[in-house]
């Protein structure tokens, strides 16, 4: 279960798309059409990458008549999610210094 | 203090082109190692000791801007050179116990690279108070978010 939810929420937040709409909610709510004005697609596009946040439990939304306004989760994560989402992004960091130093040219011989 | 223990694991694969014995190079060597390990430039090295072999202990303690002390101690259990590592670790912040884990790193040769299968299995102790790393634990978001912004 924790894992599961963790997951998604790492692959929610894997894409450039979704990160954007996301930075766009951590600074106020927003409707669907504030949201996709600046991004370069369509609107049902922008619509899938939502439902993606949604379900990963980083983004909610409701609507109102014909409006659909998204605000940031901050409560998505219990405090035992939290705890392990940090150990894991403690290594995640560690691992993405990993992988630069594999790449680099000390790493030659 | 209340005392709990949360259990959990977690998994985080990487496909790197580096092949699989640089990959274990740069867990067993120090010097390497200590490219990459710890907590990058937000962190100080404070103390330090490296024993690489079945039996043998690491330690590393650093310094974070925040002034926390974050310390881990590591038993090696079983060493397959270039495919497997597993290790026991705890984890302190400052003079608090805050896990013992258990980490299995596997690496397969994936073409010419390496497929990287980090799995830990983890007693997260005695609640989430501890004012640092529960702020740092609710803003693991924004440092994703950071760090995909490429800071």
């Amino acid at each position: 279960m924790l894992n599961y939810q963790l997951d998604q929420t790492f692959a929610a937040l894997a894409d450039p798309t979704r990160r954007a709409m996301v930075e766009r909610l951590v600074t106020g709510p927003a409707t669907v059409s504030e949201l996709a004005a600046p991004l370069p697609m369509s609107l049902p596009a922008v619509m899938l990458h939502l439902k993606v946040l949604e379900k990963s439990g980083l983004v909610q939304s409701e609507k109102a008549g014909r409006v659909r306004t998204c605000r940031i989760e901050p409560r998505m994560l219990s405090q035992a999610e939290n705890w392990v989402a940090d150990r894991r992004a403690m290594w995640e960091r560690s691992l993405d210094r990993l992988g630069a130093f594999l790449d680099s040219p000390e790493n030659e011989t | 203090m209340t005392r709990s223990v949360t259990h959990a694991s977690f998994t985080i694969t990487r496909h790197w082109k580096a092949s699989p014995a640089r990959v274990f190079a740069a867990f067993a060597d120090q010097q390497k190692k200590d490219l990459w390990f710890g907590g990058g430039a937000e962190w100080t090295p404070v103390s330090r000791s490296f024993d690489f072999r079945e039996g043998g202990k690491e330690h590393a303690a650093g310094r974070w801007k925040s002034g926390v002390v974050s310390k881990f101690d590591c038993i090696y259990l079983d060493i397959v050179p270039n495919e497997r590592i597993i290790y026991s670790y705890v984890m302190h912040l400052d003079d608090r116990k805050i896990s013992v884990s258990q980490q299995a790193i596997e690496l397969h040769a994936d073409g010419e690279g390496t497929k990287f299968v980090l799995t830990e299995y983890g007693d997260y102790l005695d609640g989430y108070d501890d004012a640092g790393s529960r702020e740092h634990g609710t803003n693991f978001l924004m440092d994703a978010l950071e760090k995909s912004l490429g800071n």
